[in-house]
């Protein structure tokens, strides 16, 4: 495989592939709560965003979700000695219980309880983790690129909200200074309505800025479809949508036929892509340099959906390997084809290409 | 009417629905293939939609109503919108960055040709070709918010051109730009209209940089009727002309020199008649000034590794306006923003001497009396750190004027903001609008202050600023977006305050503004001040920042127009003026 040479040429890996690889890690995540597999998750996704993350904004934003997913963590647990429903044999220290119609908090407190809140909030927080590896290994904007046509207005609407986000935050920083200018504290609820409206009238002027250029650029140039496509997409992409949420209704309920399950999804989820093709067909555009998908492309999201199908096998064979034990307590165990399998997904850390070094100036 | 022209307009009047009184009337010219027109008039005369109906986003993207008609290479905007003319027309903002789509360089070239669904191989000739005409192919991976203002305005330029437009037109390109990233966009105009024979509507509020290239001045006046001619012959007239047509009017060239290498060559005469006078001491002709208002010594500004101030020692005294100058990045606001106390200050100390320390006797001013004067001697001078003060207590001491300048109102009428004004400061009723009054009389009370002109909504933020009292006022680039005439009711302004007794700093690109407000000039560059001195000194001194006035008349000393006026009437006894004057 060329891909794994160490001399492959710095480039962006395909959005989506980054996405796959991403969204196994954390399929992998959302079936254990045992810590040391979630810890090790952690350490997967944060060693490959290390390695293979670019220079842009929302690459040296991993961290942000990092100390979102502690947060989370530290809240659960707080969540749990306030009004969580305490459980478990070795208590640790007794609060006085405050009853309420429905509710009682503090209480007594339980390791168990408080192993479960923690390994609860962690497995949130490696969901998180992933997330965030896959927002800052991918570009967003690169992988609105990669959406099919019809779905181009969406895409471009998340485009301007990508781009005027940020100044967003410059413009409420440069308010907020001239209001300090005008001698007031800058803080307390009532200065909140004064930011705002200048805030929000520069957001306006800014937004309808970039919709004016992009008019003028020829956004949206596109010759008027007929009426009986415009119908067929409309058809096809309602009936589709109804099928799919049948389809994972019958899928996610037991008592329903297994027709109504994963066949029902399938048909769906095809009429949705003849819909989006039809549509699509109107849309003319053309890609500078779209991004390829080969060898890498194929390793990364590969890694990803291995980690996630070597969970699930774990978690079917031995369901007690993948849980923290907690009647009685005992240390988590570490099944090994779940650990070969996060392994496997650190692989793009060396797998992947890195990613261009942007013009140093 | 050629039928190659490539911009006709014929009978255009457009009216806003809101507006009484339509923003162009019954406009007729033609912009002929390979020309470059230039749109000047006041601000808020209709320059931006004249501009905006050459492409026809006015009015179809800013709605009002639109007649007469208007073709661009033969095609109607009645029933071309501007996706259907992104081809033909390429339009170009004041911002660079607010019309940016993309992160880099290269997408944000190829982003119209996708929207045109030019083939691949097609769209990657063209990006390498417009990277190339416009010097800035060593940028192309470079995320464009991390480009100077110059290069990202040349990247702007280079995103609509891919295209293959045959009509480029600008919007203001240069008034966000400091003079090099100006002199960039300009040099970059003047290769495309010489080179590749592009035809350009250009507007452009500082006309000096500009109508030497033109071949047109569209000249938009206050009513909405345009003035089509050739440059010379429309600027002899308008209010609105660079110094160097204002000096060739009053010394009565003919033909009117629009550039200062045509000045300087008719100027022969004029600098052997005033090779007699005596310079003028300072350039206001006051007494130097006694007392130090605000002392800064060694204050330093650090963002993260970044230092944007490094040990800069600046006093201000009473009775000055000093110019700060420089280009982008070279630390001037940051310094404006330490001085007030404000902004970060790292390292160094700023003093504010001050002599109503005690809060209580902060009260208001008379306003029949000149509202800035520093309180009488007999009260003993304390001085403050402004950074200690509340902001409340800090504005007091020292005024600032940012940047984006309406950032300070949030009310929506000019009463209401007056009103506030009054009650932050806890000054006397009306104060705030006695000094609107004295700053841009007649601002109706009832109007909105974003549908004032630039002009007025400055007047309105410097008034706000003023209710406080503050012994010193610094302002961020006062000048931007103002027009000729707006700039010299500024000038005036801010000599009235220092004549009271206040010390002004400005921050300012505009030579011509430095050159005519300015006792003192601070050039700063890397942080660190590089020149101080008399503006007369530093200003004529150097290349870069010589008004002008000061470049056709040198060696003579001599800054502006006024300033020659007074030294032809100094010299008027000898016999030689006529001839001098003559020709």
């Amino acid at each position: 495989m060329a891909s794994l040479l160490p001399r492959a040429l710095p480039r962006h890996l395909h959005p989506v592939a980054w996405w796959v690889w991403a969204v196994g890690l954390a399929v992998a995540c959302s079936g254990t709560t045992n810590p040391l597999l979630l810890l090790l998750a952690v350490s997967v996704a944060a060693l490959v965003v290390a390695a293979r993350r670019g220079s842009s904004p929302w690459a040296r934003a991993f961290r942000l979700y990092l100390f979102l997913g502690a947060w989370i963590v530290v809240l659960r647990v707080v969540l749990h000695v306030l009004v969580g429903y305490k459980v478990g044999q070795t208590r640790l220290y007794s609060l006085p219980s405050i009853d309420l119609p429905g509710i009682t908090l503090l209480g007594p407190l339980y390791l168990e309880g408080l192993l479960a809140a923690a390994v609860e909030g962690l497995r949130l927080a490696s969901l998180i983790a992933c997330i965030g590896a896959a927002n800052a290994l991918a570009n967003p904007k690169r992988l609105l690129r990669a959406l099919p046509g019809a779905l181009h207005e969406i895409g471009t609407a998340v485009v301007i909200s990508v781009t005027v986000a940020p100044q967003l935050a410059d413009s409420v920083q440069r308010v907020r200074r001239a209001r300090v200018l005008r001698g007031e504290g800058g803080k307390g609820l009532r200065s909140v309505g004064r930011v705002a409206l200048p805030v929000l009238q520069d957001t306006l002027d800014r937004s309808l800025l970039l919709a004016s250029a992009m008019d003028s650029r020829g956004y949206g140039r596109r010759p008027e479809q007929a009426a009986s496509a415009r119908r067929l997409t409309g058809a096809l992409t309602l009936t589709g949508l109804l099928g799919a949420a049948v389809g994972t209704y019958g899928l996610l309920d037991a008592t329903t036929p297994p027709l109504v399950g994963l066949p029902v999804l399938a048909v769906g989820l095809l009429l949705c892509g003849g819909g989006l093709t039809v549509g699509g067909r109107a849309v003319r555009r053309t890609s500078y340099r779209p991004d390829p998908w080969a060898g890498p492309e194929w390793v990364v999201a590969g890694s990803g959906v291995l980690a996630a199908a070597a969970m699930l096998v774990v978690a079917h064979r031995e369901p007690s390997a993948v849980v923290l034990p907690l009647g009685p307590l005992a240390p988590p165990a570490l099944p090994p084809l779940a650990v070969v399998g996060l392994l496997v997904a650190a692989l793009p850390a060396f797998a992947a290409p890195t990613p261009p070094v942007r013009g140093q100036r | 009417m050629s039928p190659h022209a490539a911009v006709v307009f014929d009978g255009v009047t457009i009216r806003y629905a809101d507006s009484p009184a339509p923003a162009l009337r019954a406009a007729s010219f033609v912009v002929e293939e390979g020309e470059l027109a230039v749109v000047a008039g006041r601000t808020g005369a209709g320059k931006s939609t004249l501009l905006g109906a050459v492409n026809g986003t006015v009015p179809h993207f800013t709605g009002g109503h639109l007649s007469g008609r208007v073709t661009v290479a033969g095609l109607d905007t009645r029933t071309h919108r501007p996706r259907d003319l992104a081809d033909v027309v390429g339009v170009v903002r004041q911002d660079p960055l607010a019309g940016f789509v993309t992160d880099t360089v290269e997408e944000e070239l190829a982003y119209t040709l996708e929207q045109l669904a030019v083939d691949p191989p097609a769209m990657r000739r063209r990006v390498e070709e417009v990277l190339d005409v416009l010097g800035i192919a060593d940028l192309r991976d470079a995320p464009l918010s991390d480009l100077s203002g110059g290069q990202q305005q040349r990247v702007a330029i280079g995103s609509v051109l891919t295209a293959g437009p045959r009509v480029l037109v600008l919007d203001e390109p240069t008034s966000a730009l400091d003079p090099a990233g100006a002199e960039e966009v300009l040099a970059t105009l003047s290769r495309l209209v010489h080179d590749l024979g592009l035809t350009v509507v250009v507007s452009e509020h500082r006309l000096e940089r500009i109508v030497g290239l033109a071949d047109h001045v569209l000249l938009v006046h206050d009513d909405g009727t345009v003035t089509n001619g050739d440059p010379a012959s429309v600027l002899a007239a308008s209010p609105l002309a660079p110094a160097v047509v204002h000096l060739g009017r009053r010394v009565g060239w003919d033909p009117l020199p629009l550039t200062v290498r045509d000045a300087r060559r008719a100027a022969h005469d004029l600098r052997t008649t005033l090779e007699t006078v005596p310079v003028p001491d300072g350039a206001h002709g006051r007494a130097p000034a006694q007392d130090v208002l605000l002392e800064g010594s060694g204050v330093t500004v650090r963002h993260g590794d970044v230092t944007a101030v490094d040990g800069v020692d600046l006093a201000l005294t009473d009775g000055e306006v000093v110019a700060l100058m420089g280009r982008n990045g070279s630390g001037k606001s940051s310094l404006l923003w330490a001085l007030h106390g404000t902004g970060t200050r790292s390292d160094g100390s700023v003093e504010v001497r001050s002599c109503r320390a005690g809060s209580g006797s902060a009260g208001p001013h008379p306003v029949t009396v000149t509202p800035v004067t520093v309180a009488p001697v007999s009260v003993a001078p304390v001085t403050v750190d402004p950074a200690r003060e509340s902001p409340a207590q800090r504005r007091r001491h020292v005024g600032l004027v940012p940047q984006s300048a309406g950032d300070l109102l949030y009310l929506p009428t000019v009463e209401a903001e007056c009103r506030q004004a009054d009650q932050e400061a806890g000054a006397a009723e009306g104060t705030a609008r006695s000094h609107l009054d004295r700053l841009a009389p007649g601002v109706p009370g009832d109007r909105h202050p974003r549908d004032l002109s630039e002009g007025q909504r400055l007047a309105l933020v410097v008034a706000v600023q003023l209710t406080a009292a503050p012994g010193v006022l610094l302002l961020d680039e006062p000048t931007r977006g103002l027009d000729y005439p707006a700039k010299d009711a500024l000038a005036r302004l801010l000599r009235q305050l220092v004549a009271d007794g206040s010390a002004v700093l400005v921050a300012t690109h505009d030579v011509e503004f430095a050159a005519g407000v300015a006792d003192r000039v601070v050039v700063m560059a890397g942080g660190r001040v590089v020149a101080d001195g008399a503006a007369r000194d530093v200003l004529c001194d150097s290349p870069a920042f010589a008004p002008q006035v000061a470049k056709v008349l040198a060696p003579l000393r001599l800054l502006t127009v006024a300033e020659v006026d007074h030294a032809l009437a100094a010299a008027r006894p000898e016999p030689s003026v006529t001839a001098g004057g003559g020709r």
